[in-house]
């Protein structure tokens, strides 16, 4: 039973009873099927006919659809939820949910299309076949009512769950076996026109709310099957170090101890993970087995790569920075020759470090070996490829592994693939063990392996004209990556500077793909994310030296562009931007474009004389074309800005002798409750064929708009992260 | 060792070292794992629990120094959702991946049992050991404000 069915109808009939006039109602939960059981032979909950692989419609109305999707709180199930619905027109207050099947996908040669939920995409690029689903099947329950009552499907009407055709009238149910059976001549046109949508479009409470208010949402960390047995695991603290040598006897007679495993490597290639030399011990408790692993003895041998550290890859980064790199797009030689003989040049060096994921959900995997089957619990942004990763790991078929769908503690990008080398692990575990294992990496293990956010470094300069603009622009940035950011593909390792939209005569940006042996991965916004900060910082810089204010340099080197200026005005307008308030105060913006969206942030800040620094309010426009959701969409902007944030006020990972060496929350810093501002969100849509992705994009602009702001707060220019690093005590002059 | 504790209003009885965080007797031994791991050192507050009425991180508290005492989990907050902060989370939307909410929820019904009427200073104070990686703070103030009015309509 890992399907969670989820009906909205409780919580919103309690909100009647409740009174109703809440923004988004009340629940009163109902019998929540929210358990781990055996494994599940079928992968099915539904009752009805299927009328294709995403709904199933029973004879008494009742309509399931099959999320193939992944929950890590984004509100992807309620997005596909919603869009299958829209087309399909029946009553969101009565419609369940189960998880899709990636068995089956596989099988039937991608039947969902897409499982894996990353880069923003679920509601901007899976919108097509989503809504065509739905659509499909309504024109086919049409169809069955119009051949039954003798008329024109035309004339059929498909509203809320009822056909109706004269005085003829039905229910879906009525209609489900004979529609299933229905071949269209032509599939239907979706309704992408905002202004039409019946559904879509406005707020709505999620689905998998009142599982996670109770404790009873099942993460895969929760996974509990008969015979189980836990596993924690060390790789080599030093990413691809090699194992020497462990003393299991000094542990074997502990409490509930089972065995120690060792893992060897597999080199890293795209879609399948990379699994690090590591040892795991196996007790009947995690406890056991994690206290044991702390105890055991174990050798290591590092080789150069323990010589490496966040401070020699930023001096090899702004060498790198006084050479040629890989040009990016058009080259343009003349950027370069104008900067040279410029009488007025700016240049920006930048910084920013490694961070990491920390997902509050652990790192884990829970896999059962069977002889026959293999099952698999696993926190991944992607089912189907946990599936293709095990069967690799095991030289099974694919068609024997059954990866099941658990809500996500946490996604951030980095639980794609699989869900890391951890899911190799278990699965090995279990083969070598014979019963099911969960394996948790401690804590401290999550963040020195998780797959990092690349450190990174940028130099930027630029000649100004007569009226104070550019007249050109040279750029060069640098990634420190395993595989020089191969693993996030190329044009997201430019995002953020590359593809800026000022109208700028001459430009040309360079990119280096420095290597490291520290494994790197895509982080929420990836690319957007780090050198976001950099353009966005220097085109205050920029803007301030040719004397323009920074929001009219941005309005107007984005002339012509209706949808930058749609962003830049609404910004304008609701920010109250300012550039004269008292020293220690300050206004700043940035506006970063990422995953078809563009977003502007208006940031104000206070800092004391001592130095204190108080993010005081944020305010995101954003231009995603439409919102089906705005409740999730402004959740999603919210969180994007405190993921930023984050970073750029208190994180910053630092490697030192090869290894990472704040690995817990009382060393590597997330903002807490006390220190988040009060991000307003506003969504400048301006329709179109945009369809903009939201799970990301509010991010980016949030950390270059806090630097300008505390630019003109204290005079001093941030050039890097994390802001904590920065003496930014000022007094009246 | 062997031990009963006093869980939810139920009897346990765990046999485990009696060392053990309550955190791991709760999540393994006694199967309720809507208390989750986070950190491992009281830093992140995902494990909170109340133990005598006080919020507790379970990852910090030996199972054998809870004998005796009454134990509540996010299980046992309510039989039905319908604890006032449990009202106002669902009100508010208050959840993304929900993986902190547990403690979230937990910290938040020991403040308003204590302060029926918490100011934003006492609010920071009493949910700043408790990390939501993906930025539900600020609704996680809205929602307690909201819970008080509830608690006290």
């Amino acid at each position: 039973m890992t399907k969670q069915i989820l009906s909205r109808r409780s919580f919103l009939q309690a909100s009647v009873a409740a009174g109703g006039g809440l923004m988004l109602g009340f629940h009163m939960p109902v019998a929540l099927a929210a358990s781990i059981g055996p494994r599940p032979q079928s992968t099915t909950t539904a009752v009805g006919t299927e009328i294709n692989a995403w709904i199933v419609i029973d004879k008494d109305g009742t309509v399931t659809l099959r999320i193939p999707h992944t929950e890590m709180g984004q509100g992807g199930l309620t997005s596909v939820a919603l869009l299958i619905a829209e087309e399909l027109n029946v009553d969101w207050s009565m419609i369940k949910t189960e998880w899709a099947d990636a068995n089956r996908h596989l099988r039937n040669n991608k039947e969902y299309k897409v499982m894996s939920t990353h880069g923003s995409q679920l509601v901007r690029l899976q919108h097509p076949h989503l809504m065509g689903a739905g659509a499909s099947a309504r024109e086919r329950l049409k169809q069955a009512a119009a051949e039954a009552w003798g008329v024109d499907r035309s004339q059929v009407e498909a509203k809320l769950g009822v056909l109706t055709a004269g005085n003829r009238t039905a229910t879906y149910g009525e209609f489900a076996e004979a529609a299933a059976k229905v071949t269209l001549d032509k599939e239907p046109e979706i309704n992408t026109d905002p202004a039409k949508w019946w559904l879509l479009g406005k707020p709505r409470q999620r689905l998998d709310i009142p599982h996670k208010v109770n404790g009873s949402a099942q993460y895969a960390i929760d996974t509990r099957i008969p015979g189980m047995v836990y596993a924690a695991v060390k790789a080599s603290p030093v990413p691809w170090g090699t194992l020497k040598s462990y003393n299991f006897d000094a542990i074997k007679d502990r409490p509930g101890v089972i065995a120690a495993v060792p893992l060897k490597a597999v080199p890293g290639k795209r879609g399948q993970p990379d699994l690090q030399d590591a040892v795991a011990v196996v007790a009947d408790s995690y406890y056991r087995a994690k206290t044991a692993l702390e105890l055991l003895p174990v050798e290591w041998e590092f080789g150069d790569s323990a010589k490496a550290s966040s401070e020699g890859y930023f001096a090899e980064g702004h060498k790198l920075m006084e050479q040629k790199g890989l040009v990016s797009g058009k080259e343009d030689p003349k950027a370069a020759e104008i900067i040279a003989a410029s009488q007025k040049v700016v240049t920006g060096s930048y910084q920013r470090p490694f961070e990491t994921h920390a997902r509050m959900e652990p790192i884990n995997a829970t896999v059962h070996v069977q002889p026959d089957r293999v099952d698999v619990w696993s926190p991944t942004q992607d089912q189907s490829a946990a599936v293709l990763l095990v069967a690799d790991q095991l030289k099974v078929d694919p068609k024997t592994v059954y990866a099941h769908t658990m809500f996500l503690g946490g996604g951030f990008g980095g639980n794609g693939g699989g869900g890391t080398g951890v899911t190799r692990q278990a699965a090995e575990i279990s083969k070598q063990i014979g019963k099911p294992v969960k394996v948790i990496w401690p804590r401290e293990e999550d963040l020195a392996q998780d797959k990092q956010r690349p450190l990174a470094v940028a130099k930027l300069s630029a000649a100004l004209g007569d009226d104070g603009l550019p007249t050109a622009l040279f750029t060069r940035a640098v990634w420190f990556s395993q595989d020089g950011m191969n693993q996030i593909g190329g044009a997201t390792a430019d995002y953020g500077i590359y593809n800026i939209p000022y109208k700028i005569p001459h430009r040309q940006h360079e990119r280096h793909n420095a290597k490291t042996h520290v494994p790197s991965s895509t982080h929420r916004a990836p690319g957007a994310n780090q050198l976001g900060f950099m353009a966005e910082v220097f085109v205050d810089e920029m803007a301030i030296a040719g004397g323009w204010d920074p929001l009219e340099w941005r309005l107007k080197m984005t002339e012509g562009l209706d949808d930058w200026q749609l962003v830049l005005k609404t910004l304008k307008e609701k920010s109250g931007f300012r550039t004269d308030l008292p020293k220690g105060e300050g206004m700043g913006v940035a506006v970063v474009e990422s995953h078809g969206t563009i977003a502007a942030a208006c940031a104000t800040v206070t800092v004391s004389r001592r130095g204190r620094l108080n993010i005081e309010k944020m305010l995101v426009v954003l231009d995603a074309g439409r919102v089906i959701n705005p409740h999730t969409a402004t959740e999603q902007c919210e969180g994007s800005v405190c993921w930023e944030l984050s970073h750029a006020w208190m994180g910053g990972l630092e490697l030192a002798n090869g290894r990472f060496i704040n690995t817990n929350f009382d060393t590597y810093n997330l903002l807490r409750i006390d220190q988040i501002a009060q991000v307003e969100t506003i969504f400048a849509s301006s329709g179109g064929k945009k369809w903009g992705g939201l799970g990301e994009p509010a991010g980016p602009p949030a950390p270059p708009a806090v630097a300008n702001a505390i630019y003109y707060a204290t005079g001093k220019r941030i050039r890097s992260t994390p802001f904590r690093s920065h003496d930014l005590t000022w007094a009246d002059v | 060792m062997q031990f009963t504790l006093n869980v939810n209003g139920k009897a346990e009885t765990v046999d485990v070292e009696p060392e053990t965080p309550l955190l791991w007797v709760l999540r393994d031994a006694i199967g309720l794992t809507g208390t989750k791991y986070g950190c491992g050192i009281a830093r992140c507050g995902a494990c909170t629990i109340h133990v005598d009425g006080q919020p507790t991180k379970a990852c910090q508290l030996q199972a054998s120094a809870a004998v005796g005492k009454k134990i509540t989990t996010i299980e046992g907050l309510s039989k039905d959702s319908s604890h006032p902060v449990q009202q106002a989370w669902v009100e508010i939307g208050v959840p993304q991946c929900g993986y902190c909410q547990s403690g979230q929820i937990m910290s938040a019904a020991a403040l308003l049992a204590r302060r029926k009427n918490p100011t934003l200073p006492e609010i920071e104070a009493a949910m700043a050991d408790n990390l939501c990686r993906c930025g539900t703070y600020q609704r996680i103030v809205k929602a307690i404000r909201r819970a008080s009015e509830i608690a006290q309509a």
